[in-house]
Parts: C-alpha cells; sequence; structure tokens
C-alpha cells in the first residue's frame, strides 16, 4: 500500500533528522545572551503577546540605540512555552547554556514555571526574575539566592488592597463584621494571597471567603452565583488571563458592582477590560506603573525601533499595560547585566555574575530619568535581605477608555509580612535542606 | 533478507519460549541497550538529557502502564495523570514524613500507593465497559486533582510539592546524566518486567478478557481478579512514573502538572504508538512528546527568520498532520508498522 510506504518512509526519515536538534550552532564572542519564555499561542496569549513584545522590543532599543550594554551586543531568543509548565522547562533547558557564557536570567511570567525553575536555577546558576509574581517568601534572599520577585509579591498586594479598602471604609476598623470575597485562578498563583487574607480576616474581623476558579478560567457562573447569594462588601480578582474579563462580564451579569471589584496588578491591564465592553468601567486593580505611552523610552522605541521596521508588535499597542511591564522587566534583566559590568568588567557575564548584579541592583529615582522610564519604574533598592526590593504599588481605574490612578503609593505593611515571609522561607528552607545564607 | 530466520532453529523449550526468539532482535536489544547506556551518556549535552531523554522514558514508562490495562486487558482509562499524581504525591510525603526513607523506596512505595488507588477505581470495572468505563475513570481523574488541590495536608500546607534531594545510597543523582541512567535502569527494569508479565499466565488473561470477557470467564478466568489486578499494575507503573516526573524531572510541581491534559497525553502515546505493544508505547512517547519539539527547532536550526508564534503554529498544524497521516496509514499505530516495515525487511531485495 501506497501510504504505508509513504509512513515507513516518513518515519524512518524522521530518525535520521533528530540529531539535528543535538547540534550546536556557532556563536561570537562579545555577546550576552538572553532568553525569553514566552507565550505567544494558548489560553494566555492575550496577556503573554504584548509582555512579550515590550521585552523583546526593549532588547532590540538597547541594541540599535546604545549598541547594547556597555558595547556588549545583546542576542536576544525567544522560546514559545504556552504557559505549559513541561514545555517550559524544555524551553529552559534549550535556552540555558547559548551564548559565550550561558543565559543571562530568565523570566516565566508563569507560576508554575517559576516554581519547576526555583529547583533547577541554583544548580546552573542562573538568576530567576519574577516581577511582581512567583513566590512570596522568595523576598528572603538568604534562603532563595537565585529569585528575584522584583517590584513585589502577592503579598504586597494583597497588604497593599487591604489598606485601599481600610482607607475607604474610613479605617480599618470599619471592616469589622464586613465581607470581602476572593476570586483565584486555582493553580499557585491564585492562592499566593490566600494566607495574608485569612491573617487578615483574623485580626481584622471580616469574613473571608476564597472562591477558586478552573484554569483557564472561562466557567464561572457558580462562583459568581453565590457572589449575588451573599454580597460580598468587596471582591478581590486574582486572575489571568481569559479568567478575567469574563469575571467582569460575569459581574454584569449578576449586577455586582463594578466599583467594589479590585485585581491585583495581572487583573489590570488592556486585555482584561476591553472584553467586557462598558461593562468594565468603575473596575479597580492595582498598578505596578503607569498605563501608556509617557515615558521617553516609548519616544525612543518609535524612533529606533519602530520606524525601522523592527517592532515586534503595532506601533499603537506601546504603552499598554502588559507592554510597559515587559519593558519593565527588560529593564531590570539589563541593569542588572550593567550593575554586574560594574563590578566584573565591559564583557559578557554569567548567571552567576548577573546574580550579583541582580542583589547589587539599585535603580535611584535620577538613574530612572537617565534611563528614559521616568513615570514607568519607581526607584528600586535590592539587598539580599530584601530580593523584591519596592514594596509599593497603586490603584488604578477604568474609565471605559484608559486607567486613570485613583490613589497615591501604598507601601505593603513590612512589619506585618517580614515574619510571615520568614517562617515560609525556613520552612522551605528545611524541607530541602538549604543552608541560609547571602552570597557575597 | 535482513530480517530472515532461515537457519535458526529451536531445539528446546525454553528456547522456544524466548523473549525475542529471532537473532536479530537480540542483536537488535542488545545494542539499543548498548546505545542507550554507553552511547548516548558519550554525546548527550544537557539539553538532550533534561530537555528530551529524561521526560521522554518517564512518559514510555506511563504510557507502559497505560497500554497494560488498555491495550492488553482492554480497559480504557483516562485516569492516567490523577494516578501519576497519587505516585507524585505518594513520594512527596513519605520523604517528607518519613525520616531518612531511602528515595528509590519511596518512589516504588508510592507505586504501591498509586496501585490501592487504581484498584479502588477499578472496581467500577466489574460492571461497567467501554466509553462508559472510560467516563468513571474521568471521574476518577477530577477526584484526585480535586484532592491534591483541596486537602492541604498532602502539599504540606504549601501552595507547590517539592523534591527532595536525590541522592541514592551516598550517590547524587543531581546531575543531569546521573538522572537519566537512574530513569533509564528503572524503565528498563520496569519494561523487562511488564514483558514478562504479559507473556506470562496474567498476561494471557487479560488479553483473554480483553478479547472476550464472557469466553473468558466460561473457561475459568476470574474476572474481578484479572482486572483488579491489571489496575493494580497499571496503577503501579504510573505510579512510579508520576513519581519519578515529579522528583527527577520537575523538581517542583503544581496539581496542574497531573491534569487532565496529562492522561489524554499518555492515552494518545498508547494509541499512536499501539495497543497492546510494549515496543509502541515508547514509539507512541516519543512521537507525542519530541516531535513537536523537534518541528519547533527546525526553522531555528536552519536559520529562518519566522516569529515564535508562527513556528507555534507551524508545530501544532504539523503535528496534527501527522497525527491525521499516520492514523490513516495504520491505525494500529506504530508498532504495527514496525511489524509491516519488518516483513518488508524479511523479503528485501527481492519482494515477490
Amino acid at each position: 500500500m501506497q501510504l504505508t510506504r509513504l509512513a515507513l518512509g516518513l518515519a524512518g526519515a524522521a530518525s535520521v533528522m533528530a540529531p539535528l536538534a543535538f547540534s550546536a550552532p556557532a556563536q561570537a564572542q562579545n555577546e550576552q545572551f538572553v532568553p525569553a519564555l514566552v507565550y505567544r499561542t494558548g489560553a494566555y496569549a492575550p496577556n503573554g503577546i504584548p509582555f512579550a513584545n515590550g521585552r523583546k522590543d526593549y532588547f532590540a532599543l538597547l541594541n540599535a540605540r546604545d549598541g547594547g550594554i556597555n558595547g556588549v551586543k545583546i542576542v536576544y531568543e525567544e522560546c514559545e512555552t504556552g504557559y505549559a509548565t513541561d514545555r517550559g522547562v524544555e524551553c529552559y533547558e534549550r535556552l540555558k547554556g547559548k551564548g559565550p557564557t550561558g543565559a543571562a536570567a530568565f523570566s516565566p511570567l508563569s507560576t508554575g514555571i517559576t516554581f519547576a525553575l526555583t529547583e533547577k536555577a541554583p544548580g546552573d546558576k542562573i538568576p530567576l526574575l519574577t516581577m511582581g509574581y512567583g513566590r512570596a517568601d522568595s523576598v528572603d534572599g538568604s534562603v532563595f539566592q537565585w529569585n528575584f520577585p522584583l517590584t513585589g509579591s502577592y503579598w504586597d498586594a494583597a497588604n497593599i488592597l487591604m489598606q485601599h479598602i481600610a482607607r475607604q471604609a474610613g479605617g480599618a476598623d470599619k471592616l469589622k463584621g464586613k465581607r470581602l470575597a476572593l476570586v483565584y485562578h486555582d493553580s499557585p498563583y491564585g492562592k499566593e494571597p490566600i494566607p495574608v487574607l485569612e491573617e487578615a480576616s483574623k485580626r481584622l474581623g471580616f469574613r473571608f471567603d476564597a472562591m477558586p476558579v478552573t484554569h483557564p478560567g472561562v466557567e464561572q457562573k457558580s462562583t459568581w452565583l453565590q457572589i449575588r447569594q451573599n454580597r460580598p462588601d468587596w471582591v478581590f480578582l486574582w486572575g489571568w488571563g481569559v479568567m478575567n474579563s469574563t469575571s467582569i462580564k460575569e459581574a454584569v451579569a449578576v449586577n455586582y458592582p463594578r466599583e467594589k471589584m479590585f485585581g491585583v496588578w495581572w487583573s489590570g491591564a488592556e486585555p482584561d477590560v476591553l472584553p467586557a465592553g462598558d461593562g468594565a468601567k468603575g473596575y479597580y486593580s492595582l498598578a505596578l506603573h503607569v498605563a501608556g505611552s509617557v515615558a521617553p523610552v516609548h519616544k525612543d522605541m518609535v524612533t529606533h525601533v519602530y520606524d525601522k521596521g523592527q517592532g515586534a508588535g503595532k506601533k499603537e499597542e506601546i504603552g499598554e499595560v502588559l507592554y510597559n511591564r515587559g519593558l519593565m522587566d527588560a529593564l531590570f534583566v539589563s541593569e542588572a547585566i550593567r550593575t554586574a559590568m560594574g563590578r566584573f568588567g565591559n564583557k559578557p557575564m554569567t548567571g552567576e555574575q548577573v546574580r550579583w548584579g541582580f542583589e547589587n541592583l539599585n535603580l535611584t529615582a535620577e538613574r530612572i530619568k537617565q534611563l528614559g522610564y521616568e513615570g514607568l519604574a519607581q526607584p528600586i533598592r535590592v539587598s539580599c535581605q530584601d530580593h523584591a526590593g519596592v514594596h509599593s504599588a497603586r490603584v488604578q481605574q477604568w474609565d471605559g477608555k484608559k486607567w486613570n490612578f485613583v490613589s497615591d503609593v501604598y507601601r505593603a505593611n513590612q512589619d506585618l509580612l517580614r515574619p510571615m515571609i520568614k517562617e515560609s522561607a525556613e520552612k522551605y528552607a528545611k524541607e530541602k535542606n538549604i543552608k541560609a545564607g547571602c552570597v557575597s | 533478507m535482513l530480517y530472515r530466520e532461515t537457519g535458526q532453529f529451536k531445539t528446546s523449550y525454553s528456547a522456544d519460549q524466548a523473549m525475542f526468539p529471532i537473532l536479530q532482535d537480540r542483536i537488535g536489544i542488545i545494542l539499543i541497550l548498548v546505545v542507550a547506556f554507553v552511547g548516548v551518556p558519550m554525546v548527550a549535552t544537557q539539553y538532550t538529557y533534561t530537555g528530551l531523554l529524561i521526560p521522554f522514558l518517564i512518559l514510555a514508562l506511563a504510557a507502559i502502564g497505560l497500554n497494560l490495562l488498555t491495550g492488553y486487558c482492554g480497559q480504557v482509562s483516562l485516569g492516567t495523570g490523577g494516578f501519576m499524581a497519587v505516585g507524585a504525591y505518594a513520594a512527596y510525603n513519605l520523604v517528607l514524613r518519613v525520616p531518612d526513607i531511602n528515595i528509590l523506596l519511596a518512589i516504588f512505595m508510592a507505586g504501591g500507593f498509586a496501585a490501592l488507588v487504581g484498584v479502588l477505581f477499578g472496581l467500577p470495572s466489574l460492571r461497567i465497559k467501554g466509553f462508559y468505563l472510560a467516563v468513571a475513570t474521568l471521574a476518577a481523574q477530577f477526584f484526585l486533582d480535586w484532592v491534591f488541590i483541596r486537602i492541604k495536608w498532602f502539599t504540606n500546607y504549601q501552595t507547590n510539592a517539592n523534591a527532595p534531594d536525590l541522592v541514592i545510597f551516598g550517590v547524587s543523582f543531581n546531575s543531569p546524566a546521573n538522572r537519566y541512567i537512574l530513569v533509564l535502569s528503572i524503565v528498563c527494569l520496569m519494561a523487562l518486567l511488564a514483558k514478562n508479565l504479559v507473556r506470562s499466565r496474567v498476561g494471557r488473561a487479560w488479553m483473554a478478557v480483553r478479547d472476550m470477557d464472557i469466553a473468558a470467564e466460561i473457561i475459568g478466568i476470574r474476572l474481578l481478579h484479572t482486572k483488579l489486578l491489571a489496575f493494580a499494575v497499571s496503577s503501579f507503573y504510573c505510579g512510579v512514573a508520576g513519581a519519578l516526573w515529579a522528583f527527577v524531572h520537575l523538581g517542583a510541581w503544581e496539581p496542574l502538572t497531573f491534569d487532565v491534559n496529562r492522561s489524554f497525553q499518555v492515552l494518545f502515546m498508547v494509541i499512536i504508538g499501539g495497543l497492546g505493544s510494549l515496543l509502541g508505547s515508547f514509539l507512541g512517547a516519543a512521537f507525542i512528546f519530541t516531535v513537536p519539539i523537534l518541528i519547533n527547532q527546525v526553522p531555528a536550526a536552519f536559520g529562518m527568520p519566522i516569529s515564535t508564534a508562527l513556528a507555534a503554529h507551524l508545530e501544532a498544524m504539523i503535528f496534527g498532520s501527522l497525527i491525521i497521516f499516520f492514523l490513516i496509514a495504520e491505525p494500529h499505530g506504530f508498532a504495527r508498522l514496525w511489524q509491516i516495515g519488518k516483513e518488508k525487511l524479511r523479503l528485501w531485495p527481492f519482494p515477490h
């Protein structure tokens, strides 16, 4: 049979082709390799794409405008994970050894992949940048030496949201007897804030309900029926991707006021509100940075990258919330490399050296202005004790067209969170037999 | 010509019952083992170990497990992911709660726990068959998912579980090469066991039940016993695979790792590879797991400047059409294709 013969031939050819994957290409010497784990396909693509574009564009900008970092050109390569942990691990293994000095740092943009890589990074000596996500206890750099949850963890986010609703209610004592619901993505990501909110509910005397939503989050009818029955005073939303817009639509359906809904910073971008149309008006979320094309770096992006036709996305998408977050992620990676070069010399850095750069990262307000990130990034100073560097955020509101800040900068209460972080990190260290300590 | 067994006489019962009765097969299997144990470590990079070979071997083990149940005993199961999860979390809790337990022991004991759970969820198979059984095992999958997400004791009150340091009998298995050898040894051992199991009385009973359970019952095979044994053995294999996936491959995992997609993935491996064939389990695992990854890398290997998204879409399109093509060309899977290939090689170069 013809088809069978063809099938046999194909199978044979495939087994001959397989070794192709094992060959390594030649590489230039004065280049810094920066890997990217992205998801441009799958259920979370609407949120993954702008982040990936922002990140890619910033490194393209560094190459086009400055000729790389201190004369060392950036080689940037993406690998598609589709938000799946096993593909993420495969991508990590594929990219970690590329370039003359290996991968500089990974930012997986997935809590599941972060967990898996947290186990692998120390062995490979590659830092993990988990900007605004990942394990909350990885703030403790003496246990999590290779994790950098810059700009704050989910515990910070939960604490800041509590501060905000307390202020709205007119004081923390006014929360007594009220009711708070958390609608969360049923994964390690969504579960992260629960300990902090449970602690607050005990301390302040309000009732707290945690309501899980199964991945990917398009089926939430029962959750919102519960909300319709319970009528909580506030709903916190810890969603990602299509789950966010679905939540807002369901809130409209059960007539729950959007002004009482507060999303985490991963639930506050354009793809989260636009599908809900006018229904999203009034919805709040946390913001790590400004939304919109307002900083000098955006102008540079247009002149140096997009006008030359090298942009990763469309010009109109520059300045979207997640695009800006990608820009910030890239800023932290590149500045960590630059900080490391300050100590080790202007040559490609190894992962170990970049780790030192992260741990000694110090971006002052002037430096941020120099870099053209005015209004985008907050001043940040990382240390071994504090791998987040800064623990603050603002609250923004969607007015139907754009996001507007509605609050000042809140700082998460570290006196409250620190003991919890310490306890959790110690538990991890004990389970994994890690000797806590700072590396110089 | 290559596969001509002319002149190979079987003069004793043991020769007749040999696992590989044909000399060429014996040479072939020895060659494969030599390449796997000696050849691969000489050339493989870290990526080939951790990105391709280790996950492939573990999934092949899970596929063997499912194949014993579905391919040999005829009981369709969609609970593979759940049983793998039982293995992973059992191993995690054993290491966590039993001081100084040997990790290898923990992995196999985890298989034992998975076997117990498998027997429990195999009970409905005595009353229901075919598609209905598939749905019942799907319930097992969702129930087990739920257990590991909701009952926090299993995850030690953390959001995810972590693997311990892999030190077995004082030897560290933390380097990729050592991990590969560890997984390879376990898989070879268990594949050998499975091969002998299906040739034994037990395996023949399974196949009798698969082919016609009423006839099997009439000739004296106890259905209860046979089906539950199949569930137990199959779940044991899946449990060990799950423990290896968690401990050796990922290192840290969440319940989502073993969700229903994993069950489907393993079921597809068994279907594409060949139901009722151990070789098929390996071929199916290789195809379903590694081919998408290789397709994904082809454009980069040839320096083609296409975007990541396009590469990902192409991967899905090409892989999808390959599945359809192979299923049309040979509905019985790769194992059957290999058999046809062998027949051809037997006559080659002088076909009638």
